[in-house]
């Protein structure tokens, strides 16, 4: 009884999440397309969340980028095949590594960001004066960040793009001794627009991922400092996986069409 | 003559935990009332529903006559617009500084421009007895008493109809709940608004009521004037005014009988 009561405790908690997300999402895109905007804020929220990304974002794909060189280097010189490396990094950071590791870096950053800082405002009653002061939290608070992050994860994500390419290119013309040239002009010839815009789409949804799992767990943090922290792993934690599983539901959309 | 706001067997539970229990209170245009009780007993979870921060599972909460449960937030805009709320912890945006926290609603709603904006916060920090010097600061950089003033400022900027007060005086020092106190009543008397407040504070309740009501178990088991609050053998409202241990208000789940001593209580 007490095995049946657990499982049920857990489908009825997993249902009352599910329902309030969808709930909350229905709320945050209603609040994005009705005015009031408040670009001042989307505006800030596009530096902290994009802006001051991109180191963490650059270096992630830099490494990405010469380890995955190295990889294919080796394992491809077992079949004397060290000249796809350029098209096969290229292919690599385009379509997967850069959009997934800058959106799970990015995750890390700014979905814990988004959850303290609204947990904070929850837990200090500032979202219930933001109400009484007849300021709609979800327009002022949710919609820029969701707007922000949105708008933010694909410029990002071909950052990432741009510099995990050229993290293979440093290591397989330092290293490995590749042309220059050639390996640019092969990178070039192999990569197809449709390899990069997949990429970005999948970027902008993870953006919005990003930011809504940070808003949503901030928004529905209580019992004070714990609550808060507990918060920000959820967000994190719930955040990363939707990455992921997201990631595959895309690419099995995008790519098997 | 229809009270300003008018409360009607109001019901409101968390899960299986019933916080009040069929609240029946009246407020008039222009009247203070104080409402005390102790921790639990459902006060801010009142004050919460009034607000339409909760929303009861039943009864009625009129303000103006205008019935507010089940109403949207956006079908109470024109409500919300009229009514200001002082927080226990001041509640202020830790992200904005002081002068436009005050004036918040005006930037926000009414689309003031920042020169205007910041003469209003002048005017509102004045009325709380605080100096412009405050403007550009953050609210980090306050003090308790600081912060429940801006927050008092940023109450009465919009000079709301009705002004609701949580807790107003908790955590600060003796001379620091007197200033609050004249501060409230001075801004009430001058803005004429109908003003709620709750508090554990018997000083607040003398400075500032008219009408005191003390709630107890989700219900309001007494109100009256405040020469009737002195002058009543009501038990439970001589217990909680004279702060004792021992009477019929429980604590915390256990009743404390006066005849019984502590050791056997526990």
């Amino acid at each position: 009884m007490t095995f049946l009561a657990t499982i049920g405790t857990f489908f009825l908690a997993f249902f009352e999440q599910s329902g309030r997300l969808s709930v909350f999402v229905g709320q945050t895109l209603a609040a994005m397309l009705r005015p009031p905007i408040y670009f001042r804020i989307i505006g800030q929220q596009i530096i902290r969340i994009g802006y001051f990304s991109l180191p963490v974002v650059a270096l992630t794909s830099f490494f990405t980028g010469g380890a995955l060189a190295i990889q294919i280097y080796y394992g491809g010189n077992q079949f004397n095949s060290e000249a796809i490396v350029s098209s096969i990094v290229a292919l690599g950071i385009t379509r997967e590594l850069g959009p997934v590791l800058g959106g799970l870096m990015v995750a890390g950053r700014v979905s814990a960001a988004i959850a303290a800082e609204i947990g904070t405002m929850r837990v200090t009653e500032q979202i219930d004066a933001l109400t009484t002061l007849s300021t709609n939290p979800h327009k002022y608070l949710v919609a820029p960040r969701v707007i922000a992050a949105t708008i933010c994860m694909p410029v990002l994500a071909l950052v990432a793009d741009i510099i995990g390419i050229f993290g293979g290119f440093v290591v397989g013309t330092q290293s490995f001794g590749f042309n220059a040239a050639i390996y640019v002009q092969r990178t070039i010839n192999f990569l197809s627009v449709d390899d990069v815009t997949s990429g970005l789409i999948k970027a902008a949804v993870f953006g919005f991922i990003i930011a809504i799992m940070g808003c949503y767990n901030g928004y529905y943090s209580k019992g004070g400092a714990q609550g808060v922290g507990r918060a920000t792993t959820n967000a994190v934690v719930s955040a990363s996986i939707l990455i992921l599983a997201a990631n595959y539901l895309m690419t099995a959309l995008l790519f098997s069409a | 003559m229809t009270a300003k706001i008018a409360l009607s067997d109001v019901h409101k539970s968390f899960g299986t935990k019933a916080v009040l229990r069929g609240v029946n209170l009246q407020v008039e245009t222009g009247q203070s009332l104080v409402v005390i009780g102790g921790s639990g007993s459902g006060k801010s979870v009142m004050l919460k529903s009034i607000l339409g921060l909760l929303t009861p599972d039943s009864g009625s909460i009129k303000i103006d006559g205008r019935e507010t449960v089940g109403l949207a937030r956006r079908g109470r805009a024109d409500i919300d617009h009229q009514v200001g709320m002082l927080f226990q912890n001041g509640a202020l945006f830790d992200s904005l500084p002081v002068w436009k926290n005050v004036a918040f609603r005006a930037i926000q709603n009414d689309g003031m421009n920042e020169s205007d904006a910041r003469d209003l916060a002048v005017d509102a920090l004045k009325r709380v007895e605080l100096g412009p010097e405050l403007l550009d600061l953050s609210p980090a950089a306050l003090s308790g008493g600081m912060h429940k003033r801006v927050g008092l400022a940023r109450a009465i900027a919009s000079k709301p109809e009705i002004i609701f007060f949580d807790e107003p005086t908790t955590g600060l020092d003796p001379i620091m709940t007197d200033v609050i106190n004249h501060l409230i009543r001075n801004c009430v008397q001058e803005l004429g608004s109908t003003t709620v407040t709750i508090t554990h504070d018997m000083t607040s309740v003398r400075a500032i009521a008219d009408k005191t009501a003390l709630l107890y178990k989700g219900e309001i088991i007494w109100q009256g004037t405040t020469d009737e609050l002195e002058g009543s053998d009501d038990p439970f409202l001589n217990q909680f005014i004279n702060g004792l241990a021992h009477g019929p208000i429980e604590v915390e789940g256990q009743k404390l009988d006066s005849a019984a001593s502590p050791i056997e209580a526990v």
